[in-house]
């Protein structure tokens, strides 16, 4: 046999022309975006109005970076937004009836991640479908925080600074929800791009028999995600939460919306085994900008929705394309 | 049908594959096509059904330059492909396989299902195919799957049929059957370009034989005035020494022991040990066990009865991770499905089953990693431009040799190979025995299930024989023949 062991390029990647448009396709689009809506209105770059663009980013960035692990594998989190209010419900509660706002700040998260271990578990244990699964959860946690509420906000959360510091605090001029967004963006980066964690998750969402045959638990690692996916939301609603001073019942409707939106804006694939959560931040961004954009722009609410869905059709078209 | 391709090159980005091919084929010929893993022949005939378009070259139908858009117009055209990797719908039935595309309906759209059962069952009794036409497929061995395939190009009228190693995963009868059935298709003149690396397959099928070798055709003969050797020396550009390499390895302690395996209705009774250093083979009808046995010790299914011993102490195996946290490597007869993660990199998959032996300070040591991949690859002698390109990219059997890296890789006690050199050429298939030598050398003790029956004597230190799930008997190397095999496989005495 002729050596073809030349042919093995050792050293750097070979990055193709695909491969480069794929990568930089959604960056290009929030700038052209950008671009357009400064043109409009150049009120848009100003730093003041910048920064509070990232801050309404933050929390549905938050949502859909663990949603970028759920849709890695292959699966979807409708949940989240219920689970959003349930958690908040819970620690609204907790600080009402006196339990220190950072003990139960962290109890809030760990409800979160608990309420995304389940869905996880009716996945890999019940064997439902992650759409199936999550659809029940959603209602079933939404129904929860309403029982819990009583269909009324809760207040009287009181006046711990931590407390408001998460939503409302700045951090050397930054938003602190920009802050906490970043920091989550980091951690979860490395979690998903350096680290085994993240391998797994690739390879169950290529293909998850072989990956269990190559002797990944892939039970667990999923019911982690769900987990990781629960925590996220819990976070953004902790944020929400201090921002209002309330516990609503009914926030978080619909976010998981905007989370998978931003998922797909950022080119991970709905089928599974592909994706970036850097193209998620990028995506969100995109969702931040229109939003903000079409709102400084007067256009109506009503209209705003009309262009997200269009936008979102376009993007998937071209994604499709390559 | 006359097919003629002339000066065919094709590139895949700065692989240049194909560089400068002819072909030609007569209507009611078998006409076998030939050579190492990577030569390009799938590459070829996805160029003359359409998938890809050749850079250069020129492609005659009858006489007439044409050129399909998509595999679909060529099917319609009478080119039908049946590929390595096959496309049957696994939850749809025999029936709505066979018409998928090109249901017959009335006026408003109605589904004619008699008159399609009639038109299918017309067609399986001439290729003589018993098959339920109600049946998922997915519930069907992939010999039966193979038939439907043969059995929808047939109805689409295909003048031209490309089988693409097609016995690769067939057992002897159907192999039986398929032989029949090309024998059946040539009497009506329908013209077969069958590629495979089995040379005793093709001098027994094939009225000509064309040679590929890195890209370029080396010649076209009649198969009746060449033989095995001037045929394999235009292959791989020299002549082989010895096919099977001869083996050194001390046989030592007994390393791996299975008794009384049993899962309900499958295997029962299964009992045996091997050594360190030794080559078990296992042998059997397709059908009768052997991967069963093989997928409950590795953890995929369950066991229902029996113990395992790895170095004398007992092993609780629930799933794949423990038997190779425990020092048991598996590699799986389906590449496709259990084998590769197609989009990711070679070297993901490569390093898959040993990624948490990469983690340094909680980060993967991608430079470790690298390392590793690049140099399995070298050892397997993958042929791919760099350990980045996608899985899906490589022929056939290069995937077969990543999954093989994969499992070495882990560096296990146990390594069951299940079919190791399925769809890889005579070349690699040395190399990959003279690979279990080595592993046999450094003491892991081989389980190989293999449906290759020269492969089994050529390898082997001991065969066992499955027989309906039962332990049919044991041959050392020096007793076991064809025919002892053959006839304790097919449970006589
Ligand atoms: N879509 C593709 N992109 C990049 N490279 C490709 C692609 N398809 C095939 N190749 C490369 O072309 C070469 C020839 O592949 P091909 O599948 O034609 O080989 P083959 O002769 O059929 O081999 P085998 O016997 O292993 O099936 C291989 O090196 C393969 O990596
Ligand atoms: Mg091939």
């Amino acid at each position: 046999m002729k050596n073809e062991v030349e042919n093995v390029q050792i050293g750097n990647k070979k990055v193709s022309y695909k491969d480069l448009i794929s990568k930089l396709g959604p960056l290009l689009a929030l700038i052209v975006l950008m671009i357009f809506v400064t043109v409009l209105n150049p009120g848009f770059i100003s730093p003041h109005n910048i920064l509070n663009l990232l801050r309404q980013v933050s929390t549905n960035a938050l949502i859909a970076f663990g949603m970028t692990f759920v849709i890695i594998t292959g699966g979807i989190d409708l949940s989240v937004g219920s689970t959003l209010a349930l958690s908040s419900a819970l620690t609204a509660g907790m600080i009402v009836s006196g339990l220190d706002p950072i003990l139960a700040m962290v109890a809030g998260v760990a409800i979160g991640f608990v309420l995304g271990a389940v869905n996880g578990l009716l996945i890999t244990k019940g064997r439902m479908a992650p759409f199936i699964a999550t659809l029940a959860t959603m209602t079933i946690f939404r129904g929860l925080t309403l029982v819990y509420t009583d269909g009324n906000p809760i207040t009287g959360i009181g006046d711990s600074f931590i407390f408001k510091y998460m939503g409302r605090g700045y951090l050397f001029g930054i938003p602190f929800p920009v802050v906490l967004m970043l920091v989550c963006f980091a951690l979860l980066f490395m979690l998903l791009h350096k680290m085994t964690f993240g391998r797994k998750t690739f390879a169950i969402g290529g293909n998850e028999k072989a990956a269990y045959i190559a002797g990944i638990k892939s039970d667990r690692i999923k019911i982690m995600i769900y987990a990781i996916s629960g925590m996220m939301a819990s976070i953004a609603g902790i944020i929400i939460t201090s921002r209002l001073n309330s516990a609503q019942p009914t926030a978080g409707t619909s976010y998981e919306m905007d989370a998978i939106a931003s998922v797909v804006l950022g080119g991970t694939s709905l089928s599974g085994g592909r994706g970036r959560i850097v193209g998620t931040l990028i995506g969100a961004l995109i969702i931040g900008t229109l939003n903000n954009g079409l709102n400084l722009l007067g256009v109506s609410s009503f209209y705003q929705q009309v262009v997200k869905g269009i936008v979102i059709i376009i993007a998937v078209l071209i994604d499709r394309k390559k | 049908m006359e097919v003629k391709m002339t000066g065919i090159t094709k590139s895949f980005g700065h692989n240049s594959v194909l560089r400068g091919v002819d072909f030609g084929l007569h209507a009611g010929e078998v006409h076998a096509l030939m050579g190492e893993n990577g030569a390009g022949k799938s590459t070829l005939m996805n160029i003359l059904t359409g998938l890809h378009t050749a850079d250069s070259g020129e492609i005659l139908v009858n006489g007439s330059e044409r050129t399909f858009a998509n595999p679909k117009e060529a099917e319609v055209n009478g080119i039908s492909f049946i590929h390595q990797e096959m496309n049957t719908w696994a939850d749809m039935t025999v029936l709505e396989n066979l018409f998928l595309g090109r249901e017959l309906k009335n006026g408003i759209g109605w589904i004619k299902t008699k008159e399609m059962k009639a038109q299918a069952k017309g067609v399986f009794a001439e290729l003589g195919i018993h098959l339920d036409l109600n049946r998922d497929v997915g519930t069907l061995s992939v010999g039966q799957q193979q038939m439907i395939e043969i059995a929808k190009s047939l109805m689409t009228n295909a003048e031209v049929i490309i089988m693409d190693e097609p016995t690769a995963a067939l057992t002897e009868r159907e192999i039986d059957v398929l032989f029949t059935i090309i024998e059946k298709l040539k009497s009506r003149n329908v013209a077969i370009i069958y590629i495979s690396h089995r040379m005793e397959e093709i001098f027994r099928i094939s009225d000509r034989i064309t040679v590929m070798r890195d890209g370029v055709s080396v010649a076209t003969k009649n198969t009746k005035e060449t033989h095995n050797d001037e045929i394999v020396r235009m292959m791989v550009g020299r002549d082989l020494e010895d096919y099977y390499p001869e083996k050194h390895a001390e046989i030592g302690e007994v390393v791996f022991e299975a008794k009384q395996l049993g899962q309900e209705k499958v295997f029962k009774n299964i009992s045996f040990q091997v050594k360190a250093g030794e080559i078990v083979g296992f042998s059997g009808l397709m059908g009768a066990g052997r991967t069963e046995v093989m997928r409950s010790i590795f953890g995929i299914d369950p066991l229902d009865e029996g113990e395992l011993y790895l170095e004398g102490e007992k092993l609780l195996i629930k799933s794949p991770h423990d038997a190779i946290r425990k020092g048991i490597g598996f590699l799986t007869e389906n590449r496709k499905d259990e084998g590769l993660i197609l989009e990711d990199s070679i070297c993901d998959n490569i390093s898959l089953p040993s990624i948490d032996g990469f983690k340094k300070h909680l980060l993967i040591d991608t430079k470790a990693e690298h390392d590793f991949a690049d140099m399995l690859m070298k050892r397997l002698n993958v042929k791919a431009m760099t350990r980045e390109d996608p899985a899906s990219s490589l022929s056939g059997g290069n995937q077969q040799k990543v999954v093989l890296a994969k499992w070495v890789g882990i560096g296990s006690k146990v390594l069951i190979l299940d079919e190791p050199t399925r769809g890889v050429d005579v070349g690699a298939k040395r190399e990959i025995y003279q690979l279990m030598n080595e592993l046999a050398d450094r003491g892991v003790a081989i389980i190989m299930v293999s449906s290759d029956l020269p492969e089994i004597l050529g390898v082997s230190d001991r065969v066992l024989v499955i027989h309906e799930g039962k332990l049919a008997g044991e041959l050392s190397r020096t007793e076991a023949t064809e025919e002892k095999i053959m006839t304790l496989a097919t449970g006589g005495y």
